[in-house]
């Protein structure tokens, strides 16, 4: 397994800016984001995207490794259900996005910190939207902080 | 010369050397991003040998700068900080190759599209890309070398849709030796344009441009022509697509049938009753029929829902007679599945007018006397319901008509986009009518747009002839006379924002300029196809300008108005661009599939067969004796689903391995 380091510069309330990972499927969401892109709309500076062939490829240790390495949200963008590049890879996302979502709180970290959004290849509106949307609401809740000791996390992470 | 890093010692020797691109795009990235700053860190990076900015990567310049780094430092690995690598990831890919590096050796970094140009804030946009770039630097590290997967190509061509689009791709294609196959659901090929009576600017007759080229369809042995079919299903990739076509029931065996039509002579009715769906409802037809006189194929059509032999089983079946020994009709045909295999697809599904029942204050259905323009081509039409006399209902000439613009095109409320054509048409109707009845005619518009060969001096053409023009969008239609001299006319009321005031303009026919919208079912088709659909649901191009007929799906190819409002003479070299598309596609005899399937690290595998539900195209079995699953690449296509699911993480996916994803993920937070 690997080993992972968990990285999180001090940060203070004040210069808090979230830090998002965004995980894109190749064919709608990844898209919608170069349309943002070509349309020139502007969003916040916060999100980097992982490229992904369909969102169905999302591990969701993807996600925990994200939190765990100090990303403050994490975006998962698929197409819209019946428009799967692959059929079905996006509805296999959703079960494993509900999941997640009960693992994630149970670790105490809160709904908003994660989010399925469906954007097709046309929305480049959407990815602008939910960027901004995204952002202000993590902003609102601040850096991630688990409820749990930093060490127990290290050894869990580190197995 | 390129602006450079000096090539530092960051490379320790132990992992592969890599080099750092990034790119100006001009002032594109460099306007926002600093890109020299994002150069000089990378070349600080861990492995990183050398890290250089440039004005434009993607240029020969700038290519051969990265394959000279490759020779003279010995890269193992690229990062290349441009567009998005959907635009470009083939070039550099190809760039590698060229100096014998492994194409797969590369990582693109987005800081154009999703960065540079979607953000104000220059810092905020160089320490993303910091970030980004970072991350590559870490996954490329893990890059392996991959192989593409060469797979035959099916010369056979699939086209959806006999209009001009594709009738001209299916001719195109059928020249070159290429065997297509041209699906249309109506009866007949021709589309919208069979309906025509005159095509703008030229006014040379529609039928006369258009019928010889339909009746090269049906004749020519390269094109196997399906109307009254439609398309059922699709599956299979780029070069090799299985397509069921389901094919209606005509109740005409097509190869007995002459087209003679003895059988609508001879039919139980007279006279028709149904309304005529190729004249618009505007005259009616027989329950046997042909849909119009110079309809390709010429075969007639029963339509079960009005002939008696299929309502009550008692008709004396005249029809059948009147065929005798040609024995053509057959009333047990049953719809039927065929299959074929092609290797490319062209769509060529057309547009739908817009109905102007959507916009009630134009009364339309309410005043019989207002028309759309389609019905107008129609009584233009000298094939069509009134031999090409255009009267009113009650059989009488209109003294005055009005045309509407814009009649769900531009328009908050209903569509908002231009529909191009209707400014031509409606000249052109002008004209027609002028020409037919020596009516007065009123063009109500918003913005004359006439861009094209020969259209402005149409436009010019039309002032001189006395058309009146009065800039302003109609309020309403109305028959409520506010004057004696309005008394049984039909009042258009408009703003003339030329003359800054409004006018009532009394007219005995109303003609609604309707736009252009997507087929009902374009959602449906693009599903079908694996294609998108842009907001307004017209099919989505791979590049408005670079790749206007090609999809993100490889082999399907647009053309015509399907991809948005295309007059006749885009339509048509649309579909000669798909039409060489697929040409150069399936000369190649080869396609190359992106190698990013899944393969299985058999000593891991558990055989819990969780993988094996999760693919959509039965690519994974069981094996029964080792008691482990086992990928099948070739029907693979890539998508990595079974490789999130599966918990021994005994399945990988090719370029999209665990460990480069987590390094990905952990380049981008690691702070620096």
């Amino acid at each position: 397994m690997r080993n992972r380091q968990l990285a999180r510069a001090p940060v203070s309330p004040e210069t808090f800016e979230p830090r998002i990972v965004a995980f894109f499927c190749n064919w709608c969401t990844y898209l919608a984001a170069d349309l943002a892109g070509t349309s020139r709309m502007k969003h916040a500076p916060n999100v980097r995207v992982v490229r992904l062939m369909c969102s169905g490829r999302l591990d969701p240790q993807f996600v925990l490794d994200a939190f765990a390495q100090g990303a403050d949200g994490v975006l998962i963008g698929g197409c819209h259900p019946g428009d799967c590049h692959y059929q079905e890879g996006n509805y296999k996302t959703l079960r494993r996005y509900h999941l997640l979502k009960r693992l994630l709180q149970q670790m105490g970290i809160e709904e908003e910190r994660c989010r399925l959004e469906w954007i097709s290849a046309a929305e480049g509106d959407r990815v602008r939207s939910t960027i901004n949307d995204m952002v202000e609401k993590v902003r609102a809740l601040g850096p991630l902080h688990f409820n749990v000791e930093r060490e127990d996390i290290e050894e869990e992470v580190t197995v | 010369m390129p602006d450079a890093v000096s090539p530092t010692n960051g490379s320790n020797g132990s992992g592969p050397r890599v080099g750092v691109y990034v790119c100006h795009c001009g002032t594109n990235i460099a306007g926002t991003v600093d890109v020299k700053a994002v150069a000089e860190y990378a070349a600080e990076l861990p492995g990183v040998a050398v890290a250089r900015d440039y004005k434009y990567m993607c240029s020969d310049p700038g290519q051969a700068l990265i394959q000279q780094d490759i020779r003279e430092h010995a890269l193992a690995r690229v990062v290349v900080a441009s567009c998005s690598p959907l635009l470009h990831e083939k070039t550099f890919r190809k760039a590698l190759e060229r100096v014998g590096l492994n194409p797969f050796m590369l990582q693109m970094v987005n800081i154009r599209e999703h960065d540079s140009w979607v953000h104000l804030d220059g810092k905020a946009a160089t320490d993303k890309a910091k970030d980004l770039v970072r991350a590559a630097v870490r996954r490329v590290v893990l890059h392996k070398s991959l192989q593409k997967r060469r797979v035959p190509i099916n010369p056979n061509v699939l086209i959806v849709g006999g209009g001009i689009a594709g009738i001209h791709a299916a001719l195109t294609l059928a020249d070159a030796g290429k065997r297509v196959y041209l699906v249309e659901r109506e009866p007949t090929i021709g589309g919208h344009m069979a309906k025509f009576d005159k095509t703008f600017p030229t006014l040379d007759c529609a039928a006369c441009i258009l019928t010889p080229k339909m009746t090269a369809v049906g004749s020519n042995p390269n094109i196997a022509l399906w109307t009254y079919s439609e398309i059922a299903s699709v599956s299979g990739y780029v070069g090799n697509y299985r397509i069921q076509v389901k094919r209606k029931p005509r109740y005409i065996i097509e190869e007995m049938c002459l087209g003679c039509q003895e059988c609508v002579t001879a039919c139980v009715y007279k006279d028709g009753k149904t309304p005529d769906e190729f004249n618009l409802g505007l005259s009616k037809r027989k329950p046997v029929y042909l849909p119009f006189p110079q309809a390709v194929p010429q075969k007639v059509v029963i339509d079960p829902e009005v002939c008696i032999e299929f309502k009550s089983h008692k008709c004396k079946k005249t029809c059948v007679e009147a065929c005798g020994d040609r024995e053509a009709i057959d009333f047990n045909q049953k719809e039927q599945i065929e299959e074929i295999d092609v290797g490319t697809i062209i769509l060529a599904t057309g547009f739908k007018t817009f109905d102007p029942l959507r916009n009630p204050y134009y009364g339309y259905g309410r005043f019989p006397n207002v028309y759309t323009s389609l019905e107008v081509e129609r009584l233009i039409n000298a094939s069509g319901p009134t031999g090409g006399e255009v009267v009113l209902r009650d059989g009488k000439k209109p003294a005055s008509v009005g045309i509407i613009h814009c009649v769900g095109s531009r328009d908050a409320n209903t569509n908002r986009w231009c529909s191009k054509v209707c400014c031509m048409y409606s000249l052109k109707l002008a004209h027609l009518i002028k020409e037919r009845t020596g009516a007065e005619v009123f063009n109500f518009y918003i913005d004359m747009r006439t861009p094209g060969k020969g259209y402005e001096e149409f436009y010019d053409r039309l002032l001189d002839e006395g058309v009146h023009f009065i800039r302003g969008r109609v309020a309403e239609v109305t028959d409520w006379p506010a004057h004696p001299s309005e008394e049984g006319k039909l009042v258009i009321r408009a703003e003339d924002t030329l003359a800054a005031f409004v006018r009532r303009i009394p007219v005995d026919m109303v003609v609604l300029a309707v736009g252009l919208e997507p087929q009902p079912d374009a959602q449906a088709v693009r599903r079908m196809f694996n294609i998108s659909c842009a907001s307004e649901g017209w099919f989505l191009e791979r590049h408005p300008k670079l790749a206007p007929v090609s999809t993100f799906t490889e082999g399907v190819y647009i053309a015509g108005a399907c991809q948005g409002p295309r007059d006749i003479p885009d339509s048509v070299a649309q579909a000669g661009a798909a039409a060489a598309e697929a040409m150069a596609l399936i000369d190649s005899q080869f396609v190359e599939l992106e190698p990013y399937t899944a393969f299985i690290t058999e000593e891991e595998c558990s055989g819990c067969k969780s993988c094996i539900p999760m693919c959509p195209y039965q690519a994974i079995s069981f094996v029964p004796e080792k008691k482990k699953a086992a990928i099948n690449e070739v029907l693979c296509k890539g998508c990595g689903t079974c490789v999130a699911a599966c918990p021994s993480s005994s399945i990988q996916q090719n370029f999209f391995e665990d460990d480069e994803i987590f390094e990905e993920i952990e380049g981008i937070l690691a702070y620096a």
